[in-house]
């Protein structure tokens, strides 16, 4: 037997639900009875119909205007709990995920687990696995206090499975008071122009770390070989840390999860904290100077030579091909 | 202007972390480092003093032993003083429990227009903290900022989402959490480090902030870490040194796995 209710925060992306929301409800439904969304958004009724789909039966809805969604969803989260009384409350590891969470934790003073890989549920019981160390060792942490539990999965843990449920019914909320909190007001909001496809769903992904040597080297190399090969550009922390590239493109322990058919490491040493993030995908190809770099211990095919020397003919032998 | 920086001194990462045995916590009692992460809000609160033409940087952080080292070293890049939170009831503390210490530091260092804290820590990276201190304080919380610039009691911050990035507003006092990299952490001058060994560092404990002992540490984690394993292990595949040539071995991979 599992819970009676699990909610699941959910986010949009355009006018889809987010992957990691779908994600999340494919796991919730297998844990619960009873699957609800609570959405900080514009668009509830364009995304009701793949909620319901993927296990969601109802989801309420919050217009935040240019709120923050994640200040609005925790204060709007904290009411809707006192009257429905879920037992678990999940929440992608993204920016608004963990805004909200963070908010809704002191309002209801829980604890929160986040960086979860995994959810168990046996009973009453509700753990949270999650992986340290680059992902050498997996660690279980408990729930032991009061419900509802709150916890944080990262995207790509569970993968995400519609079940032909009917279109989630919209509840629409109104009213919410965040307080000074609220005040925060979002005046311009930028796309940044992206080609190709996004870095946690690309099939390839081509990331470059310190050994690229300079930030000028990042387009000719890492973005010239991922657009050739229809994949998404990634980076390790160091060169993020150095401001050569944005944190968006950060795949590690403190960035994002990639678990894509093909991930190349371009000068990327391979240090734990950038393996957890992308040692699940299914074939590592690194390039990298020194031979004994830890990334050779994850590599399918493994090059010890010069980035500058081996990529450039790389992409030039890829683009004699067409 | 004056302004707080959140700081967490961790263990150096370059060194391989060990979970304790009997609590499952991780190890961190040798010496402790200021948190690469932290360097960042650091500067950019030194900055921000400078550009509103006076003020200063105010350190806040917490540790379960009398740690002051990582302190030591933002406070030789300039920070002026720091309240340092130390309590064997703080070991064990999740980050609600280390959200309510700090936020405690905070209000004790007078009138503060604005508190700076990194997005995540390196060693416990739950990344709750910021906003968690600013609900504490009733404060408005901007995070994952890449710019900020503070003017006419509002800060406005350029905050990274999925699709690129949103321009935020919020009056002062606040919270900002910042992404690593948007600044040039200045590598502390040696007047810098002589002027820190005497900079005031204001010790307390929990109970001095008023926080009962059961709700920090161990005590307010209502939480239990059930098993460690071991992960499996990925395995190793071929390996070979480029002569000129190992694109070629590289075209060949990418044809078996038929990306090209």
């Amino acid at each position: 037997m599992g819970l009676a209710k699990v909610w699941v925060f959910a986010e949009a992306d355009g006018d889809k639900p987010a992957t990691s929301t779908l994600e999340l409800l494919t796991k919730a439904r297998e844990v619960a009875d009873t699957v609800e969304c609570v959405f900080v958004g514009a668009n509830a009724d364009a995304i009701a119909g793949s909620l319901g789909e993927h296990g969601a039966t109802k989801v309420f809805a919050v217009d935040p205007g240019d709120g923050l969604p994640g200040v609005i969803g925790a204060a709007a989260l904290a009411t809707l709990i006192a009257a429905n009384g879920p037992d678990l409350v999940l929440f992608a590891q993204t920016y608004d995920g963990r805004d909200a969470l963070a908010r809704l934790s002191v309002k209801l003073d829980r604890p929160v687990i986040t960086n979860g890989t995994a959810l168990v549920v046996d009973g009453d019981s509700v753990t949270v696995g999650t992986a340290v160390f680059g992902g050498n060792t997996l660690v279980d942490t408990q729930f032991s206090g009061e419900k509802p539990f709150l916890a944080a999965i990262r995207p790509k843990s569970f993968a995400a499975e519609p079940s032909g449920g009917a279109a989630a019914a919209v509840e629409a909320v109104g009213g919410v008071d965040a307080g000074r909190a609220g005040e925060a007001k979002i005046l311009e909001r930028h796309v940044e122009e992206r080609e190709g496809p996004k870095l946690e769903e690309a099939t390839i992904v081509v990331s470059g770390g310190r050994g690229i040597g300079a930030a000028e080297s990042y387009d000719p190399l890492v973005e010239q070989l991922a657009k050739l090969l229809g994949g998404a550009s990634g980076a390790s922390r160091a060169i993020v840390d150095a401001g050569w590239v944005p944190y968006s493109k950060q795949v590690g322990q403190t960035g994002k999860t990639v678990k894509p058919k093909l991930y190349i490491a371009l000068g990327i040493s391979g240090a734990t904290q950038h393996l957890v993030g992308m040692k699940g995908s299914d074939n590592i190809i690194a390039i990298n100077k020194d031979g004994e770099a830890p990334i050779f211990g994850v590599a399918d095919l493994g090059v010890v030579g010069d980035v500058h020397k081996v990529v450039p003919k790389l992409i030039e032998a890829l683009q004699a091909r067409g | 202007m004056h302004v707080v920086v959140c700081v967490k001194q961790i263990p150096d990462p370059a060194i391989p972390g060990e979970l304790d045995p009997s609590t499952h916590a991780l190890k961190r009692e040798g010496k402790l480092i200021l948190d690469e992460s932290d360097s960042y809000g650091v500067e950019m609160a030194l900055q921000l003093v400078d550009k509103a033409g006076g003020g200063e940087v105010t350190l806040v952080s917490m540790a379960p032993n009398n740690e002051v080292s990582g302190l030591r070293t933002a406070l030789a890049m300039g920070a002026a003083k720091a309240i340092l939170v130390s309590d064997p009831a703080l070991a064990g503390s999740d980050a609600l429990s280390t959200a309510k210490v700090l936020a405690k530091a905070i209000e004790r260092a007078g009138d503060v227009d604005l508190v700076l804290a990194a997005t995540e820590s390196t060693d416990g990276y739950t990344g709750t903290t910021p906003p968690q201190i600013a609900e504490l304080l009733g404060w408005p919380s901007l995070t994952f900022a890449k710019h900020v610039e503070i003017g006419d009691g509002k800060a406005t911050i350029q905050r990274q989402t999925e699709a690129g990035y949103d321009v935020v507003e919020a009056s002062l006092p606040a919270v900002i959490s910042v992404t690593a990299g948007v600044v040039e952490p200045r590598y502390p001058s040696f007047k810098g480090i002589m002027a820190a060994k005497n900079k005031p560092v204001d010790e307390v404990t929990a109970a001095d902030l008023g926080l009962a002992a059961d709700s920090v540490g161990w005590a307010g984690s209502r939480q239990q870490i059930t098993q460690v394993a071991a992960a499996p292990a990925r395995e190793a595949g071929e390996k070979i040194e480029d002569d000129g040539e190992a694109f070629q071995r590289v075209v060949a991979f990418l044809e078996e796995l038929k990306v090209v």
